[in-house]
């Protein structure tokens, strides 16, 4: 049961999908117009979550590692679409407000992530709990999040008038999101700086990844060496190319395996400047 | 010429004055990923402009021939996403062997964008807005150019910055989002166009 509740705090707090990892952010910034929309994102974010990492989990051993990524998706795709179908016909006002953003949770970095990290190599249960965990920590940035833009830009929180102040309305339209989301890096980055006078180990926290999730194979999107792999590429630009073109071959289809174990989006950066030269 | 118009419309609709990042925050991560040079970034923009003009128009006509005549409208999310990665890596195999110079100039960055979501997005939009084959090809087309007018946009910006002095904590990411913010504030501007 501790390790349950473990998966929980790790999900929450520690490794904040959103916060600490900043996974996840297309959703984040488009629906984070007011706190309501924000939680309910995030719960039904969880709720997929949560399924998915258990059922992968429960068919670990079935699927074969070759097309995992592809059986991930048809999983996850198919409990979006009931998630979809099931907030259409229960709380249509919400499917309103989410509008396209619903079935986009399938390409949600998290999802994919935590199954690829978590739940294809870890029993059901503390799977179970690792996607309530992580979908929970998702649901409280985003609700965050989305008070702040309200509070901002409308004056209200969770739809209540305050009539505090004259609102700032850009806070609701796109560019605010961009600025929330510029002071929460920010703030990170100086969590980061301050940890590391200190001498603590900081590189669990990361800010912005930049790859596409889909192509990310990096394991949980947690443990990333991005120093490691950048002062890698810098040595041996060539070699990379090579070894991206030779894992190219031997994909198969919608498995995305691009980029290797400590590939990065640096790498990637400089596979594309290459090419582009 | 009705017809035209519309198109018009779409066109400039789509490209700019709802643009795909700046407005409805897609495709967000090659967006702030691959866009420290110009040269990558345009790259990357021409990349996105041919997945997502093939890419919706197929999902278009598996949608109006396959999934309507079938009453199978609700399998189209995992349908667009297994087709539109099963496509990609498709192309990519037939550019690899037969169109081997576009393959260069476009090869790395296709598989980072094998199922980017602004390529589902404009897919499930073309569906909810209820447009043809056409129509969506064309307002593919224009999203994945009002991508690639942003992303070559901020990458320039990105390439000033570089030689300025940033406060310490606003360095790298929160830097490009502020710029993405008044960039967003500018394409607000475009509003009133239509």
């Amino acid at each position: 049961m501790s390790k349950c509740l473990e998966r929980l705090y790790n999900g929450i707090l520690k490794e904040n999908p959103t916060l600490v990892l900043m996974l996840g952010m297309c959703p984040t910034l488009a629906v984070t117009t007011s706190a309501i929309n924000g939680l309910g994102m995030g719960l039904t974010t969880t709720v997929v979550l949560a399924l998915s990492n258990m059922i992968i989990s429960a068919l670990r051993k079935v699927i074969p590692d070759k097309i995992r990524i592809p059986a991930f998706i048809v999983i996850i795709a198919s409990f979006v679409t009931m998630m979809q179908l099931l907030l259409q016909a229960y709380i249509p006002e919400l499917y309103k407000a989410l509008g396209i953003y619903i079935p986009l949770i399938v390409v949600n970095c998290i999802i994919l992530g935590r199954a690829e990290s978590y739940a294809y190599k870890n029993p059901v249960l503390p799977s179970l709990f690792d996607g309530i965990g992580m979908g929970l920590g998702f649901t409280l940035a985003l609700t965050i999040i989305g008070l702040l833009r309200e509070f901002i830009g409308g004056c209200s929180a969770f739809g209540y008038e305050l009539n505090l102040f004259t609102p700032v309305a850009i806070f609701k339209m796109a560019p605010g999101a961009f600025f929330v989301l510029a002071l929460l890096t920010a703030i990170q980055n100086q969590v980061k700086i301050v940890g590391e006078k200190k001498g603590r180990d900081m590189s669990r926290i990361q800010s912005g990844c930049g790859a596409d999730c889909m192509n990310c194979n990096v394991e949980g999107c947690g443990d990333r060496k991005v120093e490691a792999a950048s002062a890698e590429n810098n040595e041996s630009n060539e070699n990379n190319v090579t070894e991206v073109s030779g894992l190219k071959e031997t994909e198969t289809s919608g498995s995305v395996e691009t980029a290797g174990g400590t590939e990065d989006q640096t790498a990637q950066e400089a596979v594309s400047e290459e090419g582009a030269e | 010429m009705n017809t035209v118009r519309e198109l018009l419309i779409i066109l400039i609709g789509s490209s700019l004055v709802s643009n795909v990042v700046l407005s409805q925050f897609l495709g967000l991560c090659p967006f702030l990923g691959v866009s420290k040079r110009t040269g990558t970034a345009s790259g990357m923009g021409a990349a996105v402009i041919f997945v997502i003009t093939i890419s919706s128009a197929v999902a278009g006509a598996i949608y109006q021939f396959i999934l309507v005549p079938l009453h199978m409208e609700y399998m189209q999310t995992i349908v667009f996403i297994l087709v539109i990665a099963a496509l990609v890596q498709f192309v990519e195999m037939f550019l690899k062997k037969k169109l081997v110079r576009l393959y260069e100039a476009l090869g790395v960055y296709l598989p980072l964008i094998t199922t980017n979501c602004a390529v589902l997005g404009v897919a499930l939009t073309n569906v909810t807005k209820g447009y043809g084959i056409l129509y969506g090809v064309v307002n593919g087309f224009a999203t994945a150019v009002g991508f690639t007018i942003s992303i070559v946009l901020l990458a320039s910006i990105r390439e000033k910055l570089e030689y300025n002095d940033i406060p310490k904590p606003l360095k790298g990411m929160p830097i490009v989002l502020i710029t993405a913010g008044l960039m967003a504030i500018a394409f607000c501007g475009f509003s009133g166009l239509i």
